[in-house]
């Protein structure tokens, strides 16, 4: 599907700019056909480890993140909290295995365990089982959607009461109203949050809540970040000249809601990110900024990327 | 290994069988006695979910949302029934899974416009939540166990209704003779609605037992959807008791496979290449399951039509 409509849109619509794909397995689908026929790719999520590398083009970039970095400064924040065993789980897919990889590369500690799940599964009792009898002190999931809603809700209720690390996406917005009292407490990892303090974030936080009623989520924040680094581009060069535009892309000189935003030699950003802590703010549930996990990091295939 | 790990994995895997019994058992019935393919069975598991979340979220009142859910779906199974569904049955399966799919997808959409597709926050009810313990020092949620219980209640009643009952026996003959129990006098188009109504209203339930424990979003149905088929290819089609066999017996494989087959292969492979290829043929291992079952037997282990 995702390859069809791609395809589509760079030959029979001619576009010259691509965004938009959320999950990495259709990112590794579209991105590297679109980038060869001379098209530019921004990307407002998936970061998978094979288009940071090796695998990295001159007309790929990432707006959102690496996708071990959340992950990374997860594991940085089970050491500074004191974490010595974690049980970890991700589900079998590209993103799944870079956030276990990405855990473990900053985990000073040892694992209880390490499953991948299937992708969409939505009972995960066998693995809380497991979790119980693995005599781990702290769990680090990443389950994005609808999985880490039902393992949520499912860990809250089996009566283990493990700390749980995890990166944003089981705690974003629009998940965490689902989720309910479950995710209270849990830290999470995150480059962006309601409450950074910076010019540029406290008005898309006020615009969106005045536009959509809700409060904005961290999908929100990337794609108001890729329409605006894009904006500043087309400002400074025109498409057409493909040379100047990639240099305006490249100069990320627009208002991050993250505050300073510039990318690393693989067109990735080399960015703070920051722990968080869900909290109940009168009936919504939200997330409340902790301090920051890791900062000013680059990823860590940036040197394998040779352009 | 510990014998708290096998029992509590155990008791996981009645809990997912018997919930896929609920979906299999319309299912089965439906595709028994009209020999009719629904794919749109997963939608009615969605609206039941769904309906459950809406009426818990107005009310707060647990009781009041199952029942609500069971008459949502029970109430969108008759209206497809009395649509759609009632053109279908004298034509090709073809026919029926081009004309259900596309119910899937007036379904998902239709919910998508009402709810918006954020997913909907449905909760355990505080007295069901938290843990119990059980003799052995195993500790396994409450809910759970309700859900084994509820579901074995379900069971017993289907079960009582299709052998003791007036309309157990019309359900009974009309899956073994259609043209004789219409020229009997029996209302055969109000018997379909009904047992259309019966299996919706049973997959409504499930979806709300379950969507409290999982996510209640647009599309939860589809993956419960294809085990229920493999459950009832493998009980026997029409048959309430190899549906009732049948999901426990994927609900157990599937559970124990995915935990006990990459601990198996990791006994003589690297952890990392052992998960993969355990949990590789974990998931096989349902439809390995029922390839054996059909060479067996190739009419399901109840089955009595081929």
């Amino acid at each position: 599907m995702a390859v069809q409509l791609a395809d589509k849109m760079v030959q029979s619509e001619k576009v010259d700019v691509m965004t938009g794909i959320i999950w990495s397995n259709l990112a590794m689908a579209v991105i590297p056909s679109v980038t060869a026929q001379g098209k530019f790719y921004l990307s407002p999520n998936a970061g998978p480890s094979a288009l940071a590398g090796k695998g990295c083009h001159q007309n790929y970039f990432n707006v959102a993140w690496q996708n071990d970095n959340l992950h990374e400064a997860a594991g940085a924040y089970a050491n500074s909290a004191g974490y010595g065993k974690t049980f970890i789980l991700a589900p079998n897919y590209p993103a799944g295995q870079d956030a276990l990889t990405g855990y473990k590369r900053f985990f000073k500690g040892e694992l209880a365990g390490e499953i991948y799940t299937q992708l969409g599964q939505t009972d995960y009792a066998a693995e809380i089982a497991q979790i119980r009898a693995s005599g781990a002190d702290s769990v680090f999931f990443f389950l994005p959607g609808g999985m880490g809603i039902a393992f949520l809700k499912q860990y809250a209720d089996s009566g283990v009461d493990l700390p749980v690390v995890g990166p944003a996406f089981s705690f974003d917005q629009g998940i965490l109203q689902a989720v309910g009292d479950a995710a209270i407490g849990v830290v999470n990892t995150s480059q962006w949050n309601k409450d950074l303090d910076n010019a540029a974030n406290a008005a898309f936080v006020e615009s969106f809540q005045a536009e959509f009623g809700r409060l904005p989520s961290l999908y929100a924040s990337q794609g108001f970040d890729t329409a605006n680094l894009l904006i500043s581009a087309l400002e400074k060069a025109d498409v057409s000249d493909a040379e100047a535009f990639r240099a305006a892309l490249k100069a990320a000189e627009f208002a991050s809601t993250r505050g300073d935003f510039k990318f690393g030699n693989n067109h990735h950003p080399i960015q703070t990110i920051y722990a968080r802590e869900v909290v109940k703010e009168g009936d919504v549930y939200t997330n409340k900024l902790i301090g920051p996990a890791l900062e000013n990091h680059a990823d860590a295939y940036a040197a394998d990327c040779k352009m | 290994m510990s014998f708290i790990l096998i029992a509590e994995q155990v008791l996981n895997g009645l809990q997912f069988g018997i919930m896929l019994f609920l979906m299999a058992a319309g299912l089965t019935l439906i595709f028994g006695v009209m020999g009719l393919i629904n794919l749109a069975h997963g939608s009615l598991y969605m609206v039941g979910a769904f309906a459950a979340a809406a009426v818990a979220g107005a009310t707060g009142s647990f009781v009041l949302a199952l029942a609500a859910a069971m008459a949502a779906a029970a109430a969108a199974g008759a209206l497809i029934e009395l649509l759609v569904i009632r053109r279908l049955y004298d034509k090709d399966h073809l026919d029926q899974v081009l004309a259900t799919f596309a119910l899937i997808l007036i379904f998902s959409e239709g919910t998508r416009w009402m709810f918006g597709s954020f997913p909907l926050f449905l909760q355990i009810p505080p007295y069901l939540s938290g843990p119990v313990s059980l003799p052995g020092g195993i500790e396994y949620p409450l809910y759970r166990l309700v859900l084994i219980g509820a579901g074995l209640f379900v069971a017993a009643g289907l079960g009582l209704m299709i052998t003791r009952t007036r309309i157990g026996i019309q359900i009974r003959a009309g899956e073994n003779d259609r043209e004789m129990i219409a020229a009997l006098g029996v209302d055969i188009s109000r018997l379909y609605t009904l047992i259309f109504a019966l299996g919706a209203a049973l997959a409504g339930l499930a979806g709300a037992l379950v969507g409290a424990i999982q996510s209640v979003q647009v599309g939860m149905g589809e993956p419960v959807l294809i085990l229920a088929f493999v459950v009832i290819v493998i009980g026997g089609i029409g048959s309430i008791k190899g549906a009732l066999v049948g999901a426990l017996l994927v609900g157990l494989t599937d559970t124990l496979g995915g935990v006990f087959l990459p601990q198996f292969f990791g006994l003589f492979m690297a952890p990392a290449a052992a998960s993969s290829v355990g949990s590789s043929l974990a998931s096989m291992a349902i439809y390995i399951l029922m390839g054996a079952v059909l060479i067996w037997r190739p009419t399901g282990l109840y089955g009595v039509r081929a």
